[in-house]
């Protein structure tokens, strides 16, 4: 059913003419993004834990924090951490640089979710390999594109 | 009223992990979302935050529309000498804030 918010976001859509199309980051969008971090490197999945509510009422401000398998010594550590989503109007989150310093790979923050959907996260090792952890989320209220708060 | 609060120890032991909060009051308008009339608001953003320890960069953070209001952010860092801890938000329409917190390794 396309409910009264749905349509007005659609309209709103239209009236940015070319190049307009969706408002929102489509999983491709976030497969650019990912890309465009880890160019043409593998990604495996495992040693990321990306940790979120599972059910999500305020989606304006959502828990997140990721944390990362390394012993964090200068031969071997955690570069950075990037989080994409799929569904919000821009793919990328946040992206963090940390080095042995650290003493742990592991940060936490707030974000906006937009709708229910995968957000992932990749941690680039000194080594130059890259792995990946997501977290399914479902969003009950979107943020991003909530009006009338104006 | 402050605009930035961040929490450190104050006191640690050398080697100890320390786990470091920052947060800063910011809009951080997204940019995607419109008036009642239609106008769209244009985004205003923290693009980034910088931490360092007695000048040296050990944690840096690229911000996007995706993060909540007021952003805060908690990483970690080795407590290796006592010194200054010196934290830097910048983001659009000049944005600048800095913070800065002294800690005590033993």
């Amino acid at each position: 059913m396309t409910s009264r918010r749905n349509f007005l976001i659609a309209a709103g859509g239209l009236g940015l003419g070319a190049g307009g199309g969706s408002v929102f980051a489509t999983p491709a969008a976030m497969q650019d993004a990912i890309r465009t971090v880890v160019g043409n490197a593998p990604v495996r999945r495992g040693r990321v834990k990306l940790d979120m509510p599972p059910l999500i009422d305020n989606s304006n401000s959502v828990p997140l924090s990721v944390a990362v398998e390394s012993p964090m010594t200068p031969a071997d550590h955690v570069k950075a951490i990037h989080v994409f989503t799929e569904k919000n109007p821009q793919p990328n989150v946040v992206s963090v640089f940390l080095g042995p310093r650290a003493g742990r790979a592991s940060i936490a923050t707030r974000v906006r979710i937009a709708d229910t959907q995968t957000v992932t996260a990749i941690a680039e090792f000194s080594d130059g390999s890259f792995w990946s952890g997501s977290a399914s989320v479902v969003v009950t209220l979107s943020a991003c594109l909530e009006e009338g708060l104006i | 009223m402050a605009s930035a609060v961040v929490n450190v120890p104050a006191t640690t032991k050398r080697g100890e992990i320390i786990e470091i909060k920052a947060l800063v009051r910011h809009a951080m308008e997204t940019g995607f979302r419109r008036t009642q009339l239609g106008e769209s608001i244009p985004r205003d953003i923290i693009r980034q935050f910088v931490c360092s320890y007695n000048g040296v960069e050990i944690f840096r953070a690229e911000l996007h529309p995706a993060i909540a209001a007021n952003p805060l952010l908690t990483f970690t860092t080795v407590a290796t000498e006592s010194g200054t801890l010196a934290f830097r938000w910048t983001g659009d329409n000049g944005f600048t804030v800095t913070e800065s917190a002294a800690i005590t390794v033993v």
